[in-house]
């Protein structure tokens, strides 16, 4: 993105605009040329001079890219919403099993022992003997496990693999269309179409098969598995983005500028491109991770995710679809809380895309 | 147009064969083996099992007797599991399942999407334009494992209206959930992309010249800015088959359904190869053709676009 010349407060030589910030025309005291409308026209010059620069120092502070899509995110009510909800449930997820714990002393897989099997499957707010308690404000699972505390250690499963598989998604996907866009013809051609093959692919299909048949024994073995099938099918969009932007990007002056002066070609991608599309990739990265939380909850939802100990909120609902009739709650807040956080990610998503690239707006 | 629909043709096949190599590999680079589950069984039976499905001859040959029987006679072998029945008996008895409610799913989707979002762009900024924008939100959202079974707790097991789960035909009660459950995500994506599709169609000159020439204001709608706003729907349908075949496995699972998608999770947690391979390699010959089928619709549709 070609920077306009930044120019400071105190920048004495400044040249006039030929606009003025209303888009008038620039009156300038010298081509006045009645000698009585001289000294009036230079007093209102002089005054027009300061309110001019008052406005042009603001006007030059809020040109930056980035705190001009601020602004225009917190006009968006929907995405602030989005953002705040997002933060809410991110610190809940943090924080959450560990205050249950320090409040409770109970953790997310605790199941409490044979003599207290009535606290099984507990509604909302339920003590042992029907009485309203604080003591599972979710109400329980059939092992006896709190749900609430299950369902934040989920969120933190949940938001941990959109984020990580979106990071490796950005890690491949923003370098292969770099690379592919930069160094076009054969190369970019070759690479392209193996997306285009990638792209045609049942990639789900293939993750199931992928995930079954290297079922790991342990839930952190699956986990590790969960991120490499999702973080190798999730680039493929990412890849295309970013080399339509390099290649709009490459011809540009500061490229030229920067191979006359000898520098070297993965310096000239990673350096001087791949910063120029940061817009765009952050916006596809926002809007990646609830796809790539959608597929975890699905593929934990089957059955070949996340397992226990451990839990999603896919297996959370997984877990909860069996007893629907009987116990709907464990069903119903895993449900809900993720709908909530994917609702308030896509909005944040879309927020953010009509405040760094308003072009891209869609109305 | 011929040649642009041979390449395309030339690129399909060794996609398929790629997809069916993929498969097999996984299938045999994993640990274990389809009866491993069991108890440990005597040396004796499990020589005898490896020699009656070829497991003692090298991988080569094993890969070659594979590619050759599914090449020459679409031939993808008998389930593993399933006793005596060939994996192309079960795709075409479980066929039917799948492509019911995945069809009516995407036909109630453009019904009701492409409604909503074009009345969305000509009352743009409106409350309804607002409302429907934010509904179509929740149904992006709001996952179809926990809609559909939301879904089954109001209609089925509160109001009892209609059956839970289980097929009982296409024209039954039992196919209503189902279909709702999963057009919801299609319905809202359709009626996002009508939306931006005729947005940007009303404003171009050749709906200006409509106007102009006195049409009237539903004529112009429904023969002049719904061919050109209805361009990004129809270049969704692709994705959205894949999308649809992918939906399918977690609504049989809901509500028990014999579809294909079914079949494949139950075959992927049995290690019952030849169905694997059977299905994966189905689902994705009718997901290249029915890209192939959208970008041929594409060049009709819309005479700007020309393929070499």
């Amino acid at each position: 993105m070609d920077e306009k010349p930044r120019r400071t407060p105190d920048d004495h030589q400044r040249v006039e605009p030929a606009l003025n910030l209303r888009g008038e025309p620039a009156r300038f005291a010298h081509t006045n040329p009645d000698p009585e409308a001289i000294a009036l026209g230079q007093e209102i010059a002089v005054g027009e001079a300061d309110v001019r620069s008052a406005e042009q120092s603001e006007y030059v502070r809020g040109t930056s890219l980035w705190r001009d899509a601020w602004r225009r995110l917190l006009k968006n009510k929907l995405a602030v919403f989005g953002l705040v909800v997002v933060i809410v449930i991110t610190l809940a997820s943090i924080c959450g099993p560990l205050t249950i714990k320090a409040i409770t002393g109970i953790t997310p897989d605790y199941i409490p022992s044979n003599d207290v099997k009535r606290i099984k499957s507990f509604p909302p707010f339920t003590g042992v003997s029907g009485e309203f308690s604080w003591a599972h404000p979710m109400g329980t699972d059939n092992a006896g496990r709190d749900l609430l505390a299950r369902v934040l250690q989920g969120g933190q499963i949940s938001l941990f693999v959109g984020i990580i598989s979106t990071l490796v998604s950005l890690i491949i996907g923003v370098s292969y269309g770099a690379i592919a866009g930069y160094l076009g013809g054969r190369v970019d051609n070759l690479l392209m179409r193996l997306v285009d093959v990638l792209y045609s692919l049942p990639y789900v299909i293939l993750v199931i098969v992928l995930l079954s048949m290297f079922r790991s024994q342990t839930p952190r073995g699956q986990l590790a598995l969960l991120f490499v099938a999702l973080g190798s099918v999730s680039w493929l969009t990412m890849a295309r983005i970013v080399r339509g932007q390099v290649l709009s990007l490459k011809n540009q002056e500061f490229v030229l500028a920067a191979r006359a002066t000898g520098v070297s070609t993965s310096r000239i991608i990673f350096r001087h491109l791949v910063p120029n599309t940061l817009g765009p990739v952050i916006v596809y990265a926002t809007l990646t991770i609830p796809q790539v939380m959608l597929t975890e909850a699905f593929l934990s939802f089957l059955g070949f995710g996340v397992q226990a100990p451990l839990a999603s909120w896919g297996s959370l609902a997984s877990d909860g679809v069996q007893n629907i009739a009987i116990f709907p709650w464990q069903l119903i807040f895993p449900g809900v809380t993720m709908a909530l956080t994917l609702f308030s990610l896509n909005f944040l998503g879309d927020g953010l895309r009509d405040a760094l690239d308003p072009q891209m707006r869609t109305d | 147009m011929l040649r642009f629909i041979i390449k395309r043709l030339l690129v399909t096949i060794p996609t398929i064969l790629v997809v069916i190599t993929l498969t097999w590999g996984l299938i045999r680079l994993a640990p274990g083996n389809f009866y491993s589950s069991e108890k440990k069984l005597p040396a004796a039976i499990e020589k005898n099992i490896r020699e009656k499905y070829g497991l003692d001859k090298p991988w080569y040959q094993q890969y070659g007797r594979t590619m050759w029987n599914i090449l020459r006679h679409l031939d993808f072998g008998t389930s593993l599991k399933y006793q005596g029945q060939s994996v192309n008996t079960i795709i075409r008895r479980s066929l039917p399942v799948s492509a019911s409610v995945g069809i009516l799913a995407y036909l109630l989707a453009l019904v009701i999407g492409i409604p909503a979002g074009s009345l969305a762009a000509l009352k743009q900024n409106s409350k309804w334009d607002y409302s429907s924008m934010a509904i179509t939100m929740l149904g992006i959202s709001v996952p179809n494992f926990v809609l559909g079974p939301i879904l089954v707790l109001v209609f089925a097991l509160s109001l009892y209206w209609l059956p839970p789960s289980r097929w009982d035909g296409v024209l039954s009660r039992n196919i209503i959930l189902p279909v709702i459950t999963l057009s919801a995500v299609y319905m809202a994506y359709i009626a996002r992309l009508t939306r931006a599709g005729m947005l940007e169609v009303l404003r171009s000159d050749y709906i200006r010249t409509a106007r102009a020439k006195g049409l009237s204001e539903a004529n112009v709608v429904i023969h002049h800015a719904l061919r050109g706003g209805l361009m990004p729907v129809v270049s969704y349908t692709g994705p959205a088959l894949a999308f649809l075949l992918t939906g399918t496995v977690v609504i049989e699972k809901i509500f028990a359904l014999p579809g294909l998608g079914n079949y494949f999770i139950q075959a992927s947690l049995n290690r019952d190869e030849p169905l694997i391979i059977g299905i994966v390699a189905f689902i994705a010959i009718t997901l290249l053709l029915m890209n192939l089928l959208v970008d041929i619709a594409y060049a009709f549709l819309d005479p700007r676009v020309r393929y070499q």
